[in-house]
């Protein structure tokens, strides 16, 4: 039963994250390619307002002790290359995989029978090579679940609001130079 | 109600609006908004009912086990809630080709598709390998100041940049 209330609350939560992601148009391709050709920055301002946004309620909830974090942890060798790998697809399917599921809604064939099918094969095939990839290059500089305040051992809050200011602040430079 | 059947709205709006959703799902689920696991458990749930039991011996689904959980109807429900406001908005169209893909590399429907399936496996594949994508590590990563998460998000950004120039600007 509570398995299945999970369920509901994640499908419901999705609906209004799909909903949003339609509403700022970061589901379509032209919206994304605009945003890695850095001609339309739409795609930076949703995630940068979404990361202040949520950075500061989580950590305040977690203060409060109604809520536990868990970053997820990493190395060099998983972060670096995983993340350029993903960016190579990113530009080149012009989606990622929660923006697909919302291109897909708003009716993007390409998206359907191209890219759907293509992260769930890319998917299995890291799982195919992930005996092999475990055991070298993802533990390559591994640094666990580290976190930028304990990285520079300090008050989690001594990162939170000067980070804000700063992300808040190249929003302003952004709508400044009119991109 | 205007506001729900509007085209647009401003990012701000919705990046503000996302940063709360994050807030409810932890307090409610316990659980970060992400995406691209879902995938992986299709995968594994495809393998499974191709090539039987064997399939799920595989160690990465023992890691994460093939099955339908909170973030697999997340993604489902990010589907129907897009196609919730593209039918308020009255901006649903089948399209197959992106205008900005047409404008660029001509309006083969074949081309497309294999390009955006070529385009999916690198990102599933680089997705698993850095253990998220653009929401998981981009947008909850990162709220959490994770480490793993930030080296994440900026490559994601570097990788895309970089190809997305190649395409644009160098085979055209």
């Amino acid at each position: 039963m509570k398995k299945q209330k999970n369920l509901v609350w994640g499908l419901l939560f999705g609906l209004v994250f799909g909903f949003l992601l339609h509403k700022g148009g970061v589901t379509r391709y032209d919206v994304i390619l605009g945003q890695l050709l850095l001609e339309d920055f739409t795609v930076l301002k949703v995630m940068l307002s979404a990361v202040v946004t949520g950075m500061l309620g989580v950590h305040l909830m977690q203060g409060m002790g109604w809520i536990q974090l868990k970053p997820k942890s990493g190395s060099l060798g998983k972060n670096i290359l995983g993340g350029l790998i993903f960016g190579l697809g990113f530009a080149v399917l012009g989606y990622c995989p929660g923006t697909i599921a919302g291109a897909i809604g708003g009716g993007a064939l390409d998206a359907l029978a191209g890219g759907l099918a293509g992260i769930i094969l890319g998917s299995g095939l890291f799982a195919a090579a992930y005996p092999r990839l475990k055991t070298s290059v993802l533990r390559k500089g591994d640094f666990g679940d580290l976190t930028l305040p304990q990285l520079f051992k300090v008050n989690e809050w001594v990162v939170i609001l000067p980070l804000s200011a700063l992300l808040i602040l190249a929003l302003v430079l952004i709508e400044r130079v009119g991109l | 109600m205007d506001w729900l059947t509007q085209g647009t709205w401003s990012p701000y709006v919705v990046g503000i609006g996302i940063g709360i959703l994050s807030w409810l799902t932890w307090l409610v689920s316990s659980k970060p908004i992400g995406c691209s696991t879902a995938f992986a458990r299709t995968a594994g749930m495809l393998e499974e009912l191709f090539r039987g039991k064997q399939a799920v011996d595989r160690p990465y689904y023992q890691e994460f086990t093939p099955q339908v959980d909170w973030q697999w109807t997340l993604v489902l429900g990010i589907v129907l809630g897009a196609l919730a406001a593209a039918l308020l908005s009255g901006d649903f169209t089948w399209q197959w080709i992106p205008d900005r893909w047409a404008a660029a590399f001509g309006t083969s429907i074949v081309i497309r598709v294999i390009v955006a399936l070529f385009g999916g496996i690198l990102l599933g594949f680089g997705a698993r390998w850095a253990g998220g994508c653009t929401s998981g590590h981009g947008i909850s990563g990162t709220m959490q100041l994770a480490l793993s998460s930030w080296i994440s998000a900026v490559c994601f950004f570097v990788g895309g940049i970089l190809m997305a120039a190649i395409l644009f600007k160098l085979f055209i």
